[in-house]
């Protein structure tokens, strides 16, 4: 089913999301890939304060090609999510209620997502061309000496991901595999 | 004997870097669309139509296919009978790549140690493969490989007794294990023989034949074909959401090996198969 929803995520729209909805985003978002993940993770554990609030917020794990004069971004799709499953868990239970990337998730990962009524998106892996014109402003946030790593404050409007683990635990990519054995 | 300036080589390899990465060769295009045209799940179709319109928008904006431009691999077929002159081969290709991924707007995505991970923030060091061949030409192949698949890719050292299915076997468990990761629909490499490193070294190198182009040895080739048809049994599909394009082809090397050994290397590579080559 095609949805739309805002950025940060309120509870009430993550709860009525389900595994293979085409949902697209509007609003603001962060991006966060390994470097940021590890130094964001320092800091909690620290008990210091983070960059940014992941109260409500959706991560984007996504390190962009640079912008060419004039334009907003370059290419920017997704990057495999399972390398930032050590750090998740601990991301969720501080208030993250969404992440962007492509790939499976460990199954720590899908408790805590049921846990705390998160949800896990996967935009298409390798269409960064045609997913950076869903960005109309992109800030560099934190961390600047990580390059392509450095934490962004994206403005996304229209951004197309489709629900991979919803906040039952569903997974899409078990799901597709077994409908496609069963169906054809 | 013919000479080659080391500062051509620069200059190619800077221009193939970004063409790499804006603009897939012809048979990968037309492998999309007829992909397109044969995939069964609609959400499937769905993802091919963004991966077609994602590769027009690339080339027509100039803007990278993946923002994982990948690290540069780069295969030199060099001529017996060239000689080179100017500055060593191997900082020219540096040079180049240097100068395509600075230019190009590409990404820097390699790291100068392994372990203490220190962007070095111009994409270099390459990795070269050297050749000697018969002539006095020089053919440059790049290769910009990202990691979401290279991640994915694994060696088998397998038994003699393992035989054709024990290869059939790891191949498939390579792609099945990499799914959704490697961005499917993927371009499937295989070295079976050689040693340890000759095996991986076939794998990706088969990655940089045509995905139409079926190997010489018949016994293979029908292999290739099998395996292929396996995979999209597989439903993985296009993104890994479910269909019946999880593969565009299975390339297969082979190389005579040891009486005690099977290895097989496995090298998957996404829809964005990367590799533009020269002959100079
Ligand atoms: S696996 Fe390929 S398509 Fe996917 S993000 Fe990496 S380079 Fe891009």
């Amino acid at each position: 089913m095609d949805k739309y929803v805002k950025a940060p995520l309120c509870d009430e729209a993550v709860k009525g999301l389900r595994a293979g909805d085409y949902v697209y985003i509007t609003g603001t978002i962060y991006t966060a890939r390994d470097a940021a993940h590890k130094r964001m993770d320092e800091s909690l554990k620290k008990g210091e304060d983070l960059p940014i609030s992941l109260h409500g917020n959706i991560i984007y794990y996504m390190g962009p090609s640079p912008a060419r004069e004039g334009r907003i971004i370059g290419s920017a799709g997704p990057t495999t999510a399972s390398r930032m499953d050590k750090y998740t868990a601990g991301f969720l239970d501080n208030g993250l209620k969404g992440m962007i990337g492509k790939g499976r998730r460990s199954r720590e990962v899908v408790e805590s997502i049921k846990k705390n009524n998160a949800v896990y998106f996967a935009a298409v892996g390798g269409a960064g061309a045609l997913l950076s014109r869903s960005i109309i402003s992109s800030k560099i946030i934190a961390y600047d000496d990580l390059g392509t790593e450095a934490v962004r404050e994206l403005q996304v409007v229209n951004f197309p991901v489709i629900v991979v683990i919803d906040p039952e635990g569903n997974d899409l990519y078990e799901i597709a595999v077994k409908n496609f054995k069963e169906n054809i | 004997m013919r000479t080659i300036l080391t500062s051509v080589i620069t200059e190619n390899i800077k221009e193939m870097c970004v063409k790499a990465n804006h603009y897939l060769s012809e048979d990968m295009r037309s492998v999309l669309y007829q992909a397109r045209k044969e995939e069964k799940t609609s959400l499937g179709r769905q993802i091919l139509d963004q991966l077609e319109e994602n590769l027009q928008i690339a080339g027509e904006d100039m803007i990278p296919i993946c923002q994982d431009t990948g690290m540069a691999v780069v295969f030199m077929e060099i001529g017996q009978d060239v000689h080179f002159e100017g500055i060593l081969l191997e900082d020219a290709i540096n040079e180049g790549v240097r100068l395509g991924y600075k230019d190009g707007y590409l990404r820097k995505s390699v790291v100068r140690d392994p372990l203490i991970r220190e962007n070095t923030k111009d994409n270099t060091p390459a990795v070269i493969h050297y050749e000697i061949v018969p002539g006095d030409k020089v053919k440059i192949t790049v290769v910009p490989k990202g990691f979401g698949s290279e991640n994915m890719s694994r060696v088998f050292m397998l038994k003699p007794a393992d035989g054709i299915d024990g290869v059939k076997a790891a191949v498939l468990t390579a792609v099945t294990d990499a799914g959704p990761n490697a961005c499917p629909p993927m371009v499937v490499g295989v070295g079976v023989g050689g040693t340890f490193e000759k095996c991986a070294w076939m794998a990706k190198k088969a990655l940089t034949r045509p995905v139409d182009q079926r190997s010489g040895i018949p016994y293979v080739k029908e292999m290739e074909e099998e395996l292929l048809d396996k995979i999209n049994k597989t439903g993985i599909g296009p993104g890994g959401l479910g269909g019946s394009v999880t593969a565009f082809a299975v390339n297969i090397e082979t190389y005579p090996t040891h009486i005690a050994g099977l290895p097989v290397a496995v090298n998957i590579c996404c829809h964005v198969n990367r590799h533009v080559a020269r002959t100079l």
